[in-house]
């Protein structure tokens, strides 16, 4: 498993070496939101993060994020993400 | 035998009155709107109205049934009219030859049974939210974007473009399509109309059908209320 800077990991560390704890959360993008990132990956990422938080570490800025959901239901920016959270990012289409 | 006869097998002889009685209002007659178009005079739909400020130009060739080398710089309601006609004398069709805005969408959606997002700007698309509601009127959404469409029933009250576009208001971009995917996507959102009109079946209610052709994916999104 690849966590979001990029280290390998074999076992969930809980707790690194300066006492931050991480958790897992997979993340799904759909449509263009793939292009020169990916499906869906399980990550490890700080407690506490928000979603913004980590939608930024992919570069998925606010205006490139139409439905969003967390387990399948709204999800806000601000919010905090918990332990084994699914998201799933949907960008806009607006053509005609 | 008469076209609309051939409906029979999709739709009941009630069914087929009830259509020829309904008047939908197509905003846009670009990529969506010009198949949606074609596909309701072919069904029989008794009176249509087309709304688009725009001509059609060169990059409309790609994916734009009523652009052709004979429409090119002509106004595109008023090219959709004109094929209506051609396709089906019994339909009634009504052309604005203008983009909806603050101070006519309430003059051009008033009196229609359905109306059919099919724009291309993301802050046009929630003013016609707005005016149908104000009007009481069912709004059929849908957008597409390269190899991804989107399609969404919407009732008074839903306004699932909330949802939808949490975080586009006056997002304005050119968007990049193609031949095939609009013609997908407006096949499905004049079932929805259809549906709609007929009062039978299930439609994209807070929920939205989200398309990606390029890897054949097909969500359904449930909306939140």
């Amino acid at each position: 498993m690849q966590d979001v800077r990029g280290q390998t990991s074999d076992f969930r560390l809980p707790t690194s070496e300066l006492g931050v704890r991480f958790m897992h959360v997979k993340l799904k993008l759909f449509a263009s939101l793939r292009n020169g990132r990916f499906k869906e990956k399980t990550l490890d990422i700080k407690e506490g993060s928000t979603l913004i938080e980590l939608l930024q570490q992919f570069g998925i800025e606010k205006e490139a994020v139409a439905i969003l959901l967390v387990n399948g239901r709204d999800g806000e920016f601000r919010q905090e993400l918990k332990e084994g959270d699914v998201v799933s990012v949907f960008p806009p289409l607006g053509g005609g | 035998m008469p076209g609309h006869l051939r409906n029979i097998g999709t739709l009941t002889p009630d069914e087929e009155k009830k259509i020829q009685k309904a008047k939908v209002c197509i905003v846009g007659c670009g990529g969506l709107g010009g198949y949606v178009v074609e596909m309701l005079a072919r069904l029989g739909v008794g009176c249509l109205t087309v709304v688009d400020g725009d001509s059609f130009e060169e990059s409309n060739l790609n994916r734009q049934i009523l652009a052709d080398t004979a429409s090119l710089g002509r106004n595109k309601a008023i090219t959709a009219q004109e094929r209506v006609r051609a396709i089906n004398p019994r339909v009634k069709v009504n052309a604005f030859s203008q983009y909806l805005s603050g101070d006519n969408s309430r003059e051009i959606l008033a009196g229609h049974d359905l109306v059919i997002d099919a724009l291309d700007d993301i802050d046009t698309r929630f003013l016609l939210q707005e005016t149908a509601e104000e009007l009481n009127t069912v709004v059929v959404h849908a957008a597409v974007e390269s190899w991804y469409g989107q399609v969404c029933t919407i009732f008074p009250g839903d306004r699932s473009l909330d949802r939808i576009y949490p975080n586009q208001r006056s997002l304005k971009k050119n968007y990049t399509n193609n031949s095939f995917t609009p013609a997908l996507i407006a096949a499905i959102q004049v079932s929805e109309a259809l549906k709609v009109l007929i009062g039978r079946g299930n439609i994209l209610r807070k929920r939205v059908l989200y398309v990606d052709l390029l890897e054949q994916e097909y969500h359904f999104i449930e909306l939140e209320t």
